[in-house]
């Protein structure tokens, strides 16, 4: 729809990671209307501030409903629309700086809420829109706008961080893998409870990991990224810890755990406890 | 002549039954016909320290809490000492002799509460004891706390009867203490029963109710004092299917989460105090730019930062009117009344829904924990509104044009972007100059739809007005009403619709010589908001953390009256 708008006046840059998180978001989108015969209406886009943000407007075809709200809060806009309504499918997109920097404080609670929505997080090691600020995932040392002499804070390890934090689906794929994005967006958008997929997508103008990520055998740079093997279990926490003990960015499903109920699931439980008592009768509840 | 109107306040350390002693009163007489009100400040912690009530009986509606104490109950000696000069000239102190001793004081009623409450078998009893003591100085049947305690305790359980003969056997020790001493302070006039069906509420109870009347399905909040009761009350009542009530992680979480539950169609509400109100600056912005209904209750209490979390303060109007950055203004209702609070509970959650936007209702510590007996609200008819639903085919302008237009609801029709950042008709981004001139004179023109608001006037061929706001309201209609008993030309206006003011009252203001505020700040914060609009206002400041004495008021309008009369001269 936006590209269609000549009003809309915002652009990603040649060669940005988010174009093929756009990509794999909007299969996973399809794939879901059509295997789960729902309307694409009763999907919510909650945007954050950033260049990952506008991805809400930037959706191509039947467009969802969205929501482009502050800077790290798009966790709990999601947690009250679901909650106002469970029947929605809702999903997050953020950066590393407005899911992870100013929006930290809201994972937790979600984990522990086990809430039933997916966040996909667009994480370039840098704050782009600003014009290249460190991040938290920037490099320990890291030359940026914003630390010129070098980043003198590490660099947060997010994947430990959601396990550690009880996140319930933890998926890690590179931007330029579409496919897989896309299919590992639509397992998390069914997985029941709290679901981050995590993209590492470059920023070509402040941070080019590209290069970083893949290798380049010819430089004689080994690839930081490399797939999960056959043999993980993703269902074993201890696995999971491990994988993520150990170097370089492993991508596919790191970790799921389906048994928990949902907090919607929970919520409803909570139903019918006690009834809701009419006006009238709350109000002659204070009779003297 | 009879006396018309009782003032006692209860004074000690938290946990000595200060509060339930107070409350019961209360109860006790709003039973039997009188017109009550409570007034509490506690100390903000857990267990302990200085604590006090005050209760105020009348004959006839009670607008303020009362200057001067008939009757101080003090539990302790540093209560005593503290609230020992607020006793009226003929009033009595009746004071816990076994816990310390008085001497050289003509107004002092000694009784050993604890022990006279051994006597009945029930060491709880010492509150019916102190009850039974001030219905005999102002010979009081004695049968109203009877009745009162016997409707209290029949619950159902064994001990029932057991409780009820030694609260009753407590009444008579201390109707007996009070009687041997001698002090009378003159009977207490007949309750003259008001009409119609009576509930006694406190603030943050109205205000409840007042949403749920409106149709309240989300209530999201954060514990903070005095505003937590409200979370509490929807916690525990406000539930079944399509409700969701929540303690969220923070102010921020609750304010977007609320934004969230307005965009996506439910009518949804939170409850906070200055810090946490401090902290939905943000969210509050973004529902004004992206039109999502919702309702901010801030019950105000003092000072900036923590300031004072248990006093009494009206310092968060400038702040309620402009939470956040950028060109807005919020819709405020400041109920000035405990009857009041219902009805500013029920209109926030209209107003919200009828101008899709944020409302912040500013109630006070002062009207949150007072206990009133109000008329009981009319709900025969059906309060709530609900606002426009989108409800045509998709490719939706939800944007278009300079008027409120009808909201879709996600998983319905008309998918669009609700947007924080400016935008266009459909709700992309957009800097494009045309599209925020458009989208600011849009959001703001829909505050022409607020123009309902009511409002009181009295005297209006006055040239000097008195208009308070907010809980200085009961304070100030003291004040005002002496006043004119004593032959003063002046006249009175009050609205709780604080923006959009009722611009009827604005143009009369503008008429006046004068407009005096009292008003619970430092800055004079309502005065300047009227200066703003072309009224020469001048403000009655007090910055206490307590309301205002209605004789501070009276010789506060006197001297700004006179010396405009001077000037005018």
């Amino acid at each position: 729809m936006t590209l269609k708008n000549p009003e809309y006046d915002f652009k990603w840059c040649p060669g940005c990671g988010d174009f093929g998180v756009r990509r794999g978001i909007e299969g996973a989108l399809q794939q879901h209307v059509t295997e789960k015969e729902q309307p694409i209406s009763n999907t919510v886009v909650v945007a954050g501030i950033g260049c990952s943000g506008n991805m809400v407007h930037m959706l191509e075809k039947e467009q969802p409903f969205g929501i482009h709200g502050i800077h790290g809060r798009s966790l709990p806009l999601a947690f009250g629309i679901k909650m106002a309504n469970p029947e929605l499918n809702v999903l997050t997109v953020a950066g590393d700086g407005d899911f992870l920097g100013i929006g930290m404080e809201h994972i937790g609670p979600q984990a522990q809420r086990n809430l039933n929505i997916t966040a996909v997080v667009m994480d370039n090691g840098v704050y782009g829109l600003t014009k290249g600020q460190s991040s938290p995932t920037s490099e320990l040392g890291a030359i940026t706008t914003s630390t010129p002499y070098g980043k003198i804070e590490g660099k947060l390890n997010p994947l430990r961080t959601y396990l550690s934090f009880g996140v319930s689906f933890i998926a890690s794929i590179m931007s330029s893998k579409v496919k897989d994005l896309s299919a590992l967006v639509y397992d998390a958008m069914n997985h029941p409870g709290f679901a981050i997929v995590h993209v590492q997508s470059p920023c070509t103008e402040y941070n080019n990991t590209y290069e970083a990520l893949k290798g380049n055998p010819s430089k004689g740079i080994a690839p930081l990224a490399y797939d999960i093997p056959e043999g993980h279990d993703p269902t074993d926490i201890l696995a999971a810890q491990e994988l993520l003990n150990s170097d370089g960015i492993p991508l596919g499903l790191i970790y799921k755990d389906d048994t928990r109920e949902t907090f919607d699931e929970r919520s409803h439980k909570t139903i019918g406890v006690k009834e809701m008592k009419s006006i009238d009768a709350l109000v002659d509840g204070f009779s003297i | 002549m009879k006396k018309q109107d009782f003032v006692v306040r209860f004074a000690g350390e938290g946990g000595q039954g200060v509060v339930t002693s107070a409350e019961g009163l209360a109860q006790a007489m709003a039973q039997s016909g009188y017109y009550v009100q409570t007034f509490s400040t506690f100390p903000s912690q857990i267990r302990g320290g200085p604590t006090w009530t005050q209760t105020r009986i009348s004959t006839s509606t009670v607008l303020s809490s009362g200057d001067d104490l008939d009757v101080l109950v003090a539990f302790n000696e540093e209560a005593y000492n503290t609230h020992k000069d607020d006793v009226g000239d003929d009033g009595v102190i009746v004071y816990n002799s076994g816990d310390f001793s008085v001497e050289n004081s003509e107004k002092a009623l000694g009784m050993d509460f604890a022990e006279l409450a051994k006597q009945t078998g029930n060491n709880r009893a010492a509150n019916f004891v102190v009850m039974g003591a001030l219905a005999e100085l102002v010979d009081l049947p004695i049968d109203i706390l009877e009745e009162f305690n016997r409707a209290k305790y029949t619950r159902g359980r064994p001990s029932d009867q057991q409780i009820i003969d030694s609260n009753n056997m407590a009444l008579g020790l201390g109707s007996v203490e009070a009687k041997t001493s001698g002090f009378n302070l003159g009977e207490l006039a007949d309750a003259i029963k008001p009409e119609g069906d009576q509930i006694l509420v406190n603030g943050n109870q109205a205000i409840s109710l007042g949403a749920v009347a409106a149709g309240l399905e989300v209530f999201i909040g954060y514990p903070i004092s005095p505003a937590t009761p409200i979370l509490l009350w929807m916690e525990a009542n406000l539930v079944g299917e399509g409700k969701f009530v929540y303690q969220s992680s923070s102010e921020i979480e609750s304010i977007t989460s609320l934004v969230g539950a307005g965009y996506a169609g439910r009518k949804a509400m939170t409850s906070t105090a200055g810090p946490g109100f401090s902290l939905m600056g943000e969210g509050i912005g973004l529902a004004w730019m992206a039109e999502i209904p919702c309702v901010v209750v801030n019950v105000q209490r003092g000072g900036p930062s923590t300031g004072l979390p248990t006093k009494t303060e009206q310092s968060d109007l400038l702040t309620a009117l402009y939470p956040g950055h950028g060109d807005l203004k919020i819709p405020v209702i400041a109920p000035g009344t405990v009857e009041e609070c219902f009805y500013a509970g029920l209109m926030a959650v209209n107003w919200a829904e009828r101008y899709q936007g944020p409302v912040v209702l500013l109630s006070e510590m002062a009207l949150s924990e007072r206990n009133q007996n109000i008329p009981k609200p009319d709900l025969s008819k059906n309060l709530g509104e609900t606002r426009q639903i989108y409800q045509g085919n998709n490719g939706y302008l939800r944007y278009d044009g300079f008027e409120l237009s009808p909201m879709p609801i996600p998983g319905q029709s008309g998918s669009y972007v609700a947007n924080g950042s400016e935008h266009d008709a459909m709700g992309d981004t957009t800097h494009l100059p045309s599209r925020h001139i458009q989208m600011t004179e849009r959001r703001f023109s829909k505050l022409n739809l607020l123009n309902d608001g009511s409002f009181e006037e009295q005297n209006s061929s006055s040239n000097i007005a008195v208009v308070p706001w907010g809980g200085s309201k009961g304070p100030a209609l003291d004040a005002y009403n002496q006043l004119i008993s004593e032959g003063m030309d002046l006249g009175w206006y009050y609205t709780m619709y604080i923006h959009p003011m009722p611009e009827e009252m604005l143009n009369a203001l503008r008429k006046k010589d004068l407009v005096i505020v009292p008003e619970l700040n430092y800055m004079g914060q309502y005065a300047s908001v009227l200066r703003s609009e072309g009224i020469n206002a001048v403000a009655i400041t007090q910055y206490t953390g307590l309301p205002f004495k209605v004789r501070h008021l009276v010789s506060e309008i006197k001297n700004l009256v006179s010396n405009q009369i001077k000037v005018g001269v």
